[in-house]
């Protein structure tokens, strides 16, 4: 790997530390009562969102997941707007109609998280279809988890995109559980980078713990779909801290030598002692985006809070546009 | 209100089949918008199974107009996604039934987002498919699937079955910035009628009042809207005078020319192709109960597909879908009913 600049450590570091305190923020507010819903959160996968957003220009495309707060931030959407949307508060990215698993913004090119689990691939596949066909240079990503790529619209996503040399870039976040269920049970081949092979497009796996490696192959992906030379599939493995869902613990399915393995691959600390032990960065510098990312996110979530819910007589608007 | 039909001269007209007055909407608002492409099977060279995409290839070349493999669920989700990046795909299913394939992306995807991104995204989307049945096409090839997309808030649908409303709508449904689920009939790509030169576009939610009557009003669908016209000739040999109504949008729905009409004649028969049950017949029926039941003269009486899988033998088929005398027989029957 080549060594990284002390700007771009910052930059990832400053990415996760973000996602990770809104999702801690966003946690405390739902534990409060006050949130609406149930949320997912992304608490140990940051490195991903992270380090592949930091290859897309503001103008390429983004669909992603349940699980997708991360992926919105990562892609632009700020503190502000996401948390008021997981508050289906009117200030949210999505006016409060969509909340947590439903983030839109147009202006940053974010098409949406998902409530259902693979349709993110078929749209990320759509919208590099259309950059083809529009003849521009814009590439799209897909995030997705280990339960996707065992349903059919994996399948025909990557066929797709391979036959016609779409500029996209799908990124299996294998946490290794789709609910309950450890990804061995859900399929026989649990290489995921190997299924490339079967549409004749590069797979890698890539340690999803570390940003500066995913950062690196995202890197080489989206150079290859800019250059028109067809999708890339990235198998990222990492392991959410916490339950699917806030309210299931996560620990009646996973064992606790399992969830502390994994804890001590946190991709904040890793990042971090690396670039100290370097000493690329110092801890006062870190310290420092620790304190701004503090200030962005408790002005996020008193923004959220205070913002007011729709109003009723809006709630059969945008059911068509004109 | 209803749109009425354009005076047709017929040596003035020009007249063309189903499938090329499809044809010319996509041709000319392709050559207007280059945001629109055309995705399915068999769609590029071949021309589709229908000829409904005839010549398209071969104008607007292989990046505009796509054979896809067999995959209806990405075709549609694609479409999706190509919309929500600035195009204005249109998906061709070729067959209704396999909108069933596809149907998570349409109904879950496109119809939601523009609501849910709080008017931030569009969804410029066709998903074009023919319904119905022709010649034996049997039972996973004939389905008339369209109540559950009328179901929907969000989508529009649109329901030619005339030459010139296929023109006319389709060009409509390529100017609009909403999903709309377009569904011609297999059997009437073959059918011929007049289409002007000259440009035109149909509303969506205009009713077409394809024949006025007096003593029964008989709102058909798609290729029904055909064997009502017949079934209306032959009834007024026997003095009944039929209006038929064909609503040619089922989303947006033109509840007012339906309901004037029954005022006027008191009574109201649907027919439609496809299974009474939760269908678009029982939309029309309760619009009519709810708003106008004391303008009825007679209980509203449904002639639609007998409930059983669509048999292949011609003699099951034909007996399964409401035929011409069926309808001569049963609309009789309304008109005469002085209960
Ligand atoms: C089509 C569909 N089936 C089932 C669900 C319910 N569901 C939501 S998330 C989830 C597990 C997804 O696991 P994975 O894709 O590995 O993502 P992770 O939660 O691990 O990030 C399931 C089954 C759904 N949302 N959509
Ligand atoms: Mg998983």
């Amino acid at each position: 790997m080549v060594k990284p600049s002390k700007e771009l450590v910052l930059s990832l570091y400053r990415g996760m530390v973000e996602i990770r305190e809104f999702e801690m923020k966003a946690r405390e507010i739902f534990r409060s009562g006050k949130m609406p819903g149930f949320i997912h959160v992304y608490i140990g996968e940051e490195a991903i969102a992270t380090g592949i957003c930091a290859q897309l220009r503001k103008d390429d495309y983004v669909a992603s997941t349940h699980r997708g707060h991360g992926h919105a931030i990562a892609k632009g959407i700020s503190a502000r707007s996401s948390m008021a949307e997981l508050m289906g508060a009117i200030d949210g990215c999505s006016g409060g109609r969509g909340g947590t698993m439903h983030l839109y913004e147009p202006e940053v090119g974010f098409l949406g998280s998902n409530g259902v689990v693979p349709p993110g691939i078929l749209i990320a596949t759509g919208a590099a279809l259309s950059a083809k066909v529009r003849k521009s240079d814009q590439v799209a990503v897909a995030f997705f988890g280990d339960g996707a790529v065992n349903n059919g619209a994996f399948h025909e996503g990557l066929n797709f995109a391979a036959t016609w040399n779409l500029p996209v870039i799908y990124v299996c976040e294998n946490n290794l559980y789709a609910t309950e269920m450890p990804f061995e049970q859900a399929t026989k081949n649990t290489d995921v980078a190997s299924r490339a092979a079967a549409y004749k497009i590069p797979g890698y796996q890539v340690d999803g713990n570390n940003v500066l490696e995913v950062y690196e192959r995202a890197g080489e992906a989206v150079a290859r779909a800019r250059r028109g030379e067809g999708p890339t599939l990235l198998e990222c493995r990492t392991y959410r801290w916490f339950g699917h869902h806030e309210g299931d613990a996560g620990t009646s399915y996973r064992a606790k030598e399992e969830i502390a393995k994994w804890r001590e691959l946190d991709p904040v600390r890793r990042l971090r002692d690396k670039a100290l032990a370097d000493s690329l960065v110092t801890a006062e510098e870190f310290a420092q985006v620790d304190r701004d990312v503090e200030k962005v996110i408790n002005d996020a979530a008193e923004y959220a809070l205070k913002s007011p819910q729709p109003d009723v007589s809006t709630a059969l608007d945008h059911v068509f546009s004109n | 209100m209803s749109q009425a039909e354009p005076e047709i001269s017929q040596d003035a007209q020009r007249v063309i089949t189903y499938a090329e007055a499809g044809v010319e909407a996509l041709q000319e608002e392709m050559r207007r918008d280059p945001s629109i492409f055309y995705i399915g099977q068999g769609i590029g060279p071949r021309g589709g199974n229908f000829q409904q995409s005839r010549g398209l290839w071969a104008e607007f070349g292989g990046d505009r107009v796509r054979d896809t493999p067999i995959a209806e669920r990405a075709q549609a989700g694609l479409g999706v996604g190509a919309a929500l990046a600035g195009s204005h795909p249109v998906v061709d299913i070729v067959f209704l039934d396999f909108v069933l394939e596809a149907i998570c992306e349409i109904i879950q995807q496109a119809s939601t987002i523009h609501y849910i991104s709080d008017g931030k995204f569009k969804v410029p989307l066709v998903i074009r498919a023919a319904g119905g049945g022709v010649r034996s096409t049997g039972p996973h090839h004939s389905h008339t699937f369209y109540s559950f997309f009328m179901h929907i808030p969000g989508l529009k649908v649109a329901l030619p079955s005339t030459p010139y409303d296929v023109k006319g709508l389709m060009k409509t449904a390529l100017r609009d910035q909403n999903p709309v689920v377009f569904i011609d009939h297999k059997g009437l790509y073959g059918v011929k009628g007049p289409v002007p030169k000259e440009e035109y576009l149909i509303p969506f939610g205009k009713a077409a009042i394809k024949r006025t009557g007096e003593h029964v009003t008989i709102v058909a669908l798609s290729q029904m809207v055909h064997r009502a016209l017949q079934a209306a000739t032959l009834l007024e040999k026997q003095g009944i005078s039929a209006e038929v109504i064909d609503p040619r949008t089922l989303a947006p729905f033109d509840s007012e020319t339906i309901l004037t009409s029954v005022a006027k004649t008191g009574r109201l028969v649907i027919v439609d192709e496809a299974y009474a049950a939760c269908g678009v017949s029982a939309e029309i029926a309760a619009i009519v109960a709810t708003q106008a039941l004391y303008d009825l003269d007679s209980p509203i009486h449904r002639i639609c597909a007998l409930p059983a899988p669509h048999a292949f033998s011609p003699s099951l088929d034909n007996y399964l879908i409401p035929s011409v005398d069926r309808i001569v027989s049963e609309v009789a029957r309304v008109a005469k009913d002085r209960s």
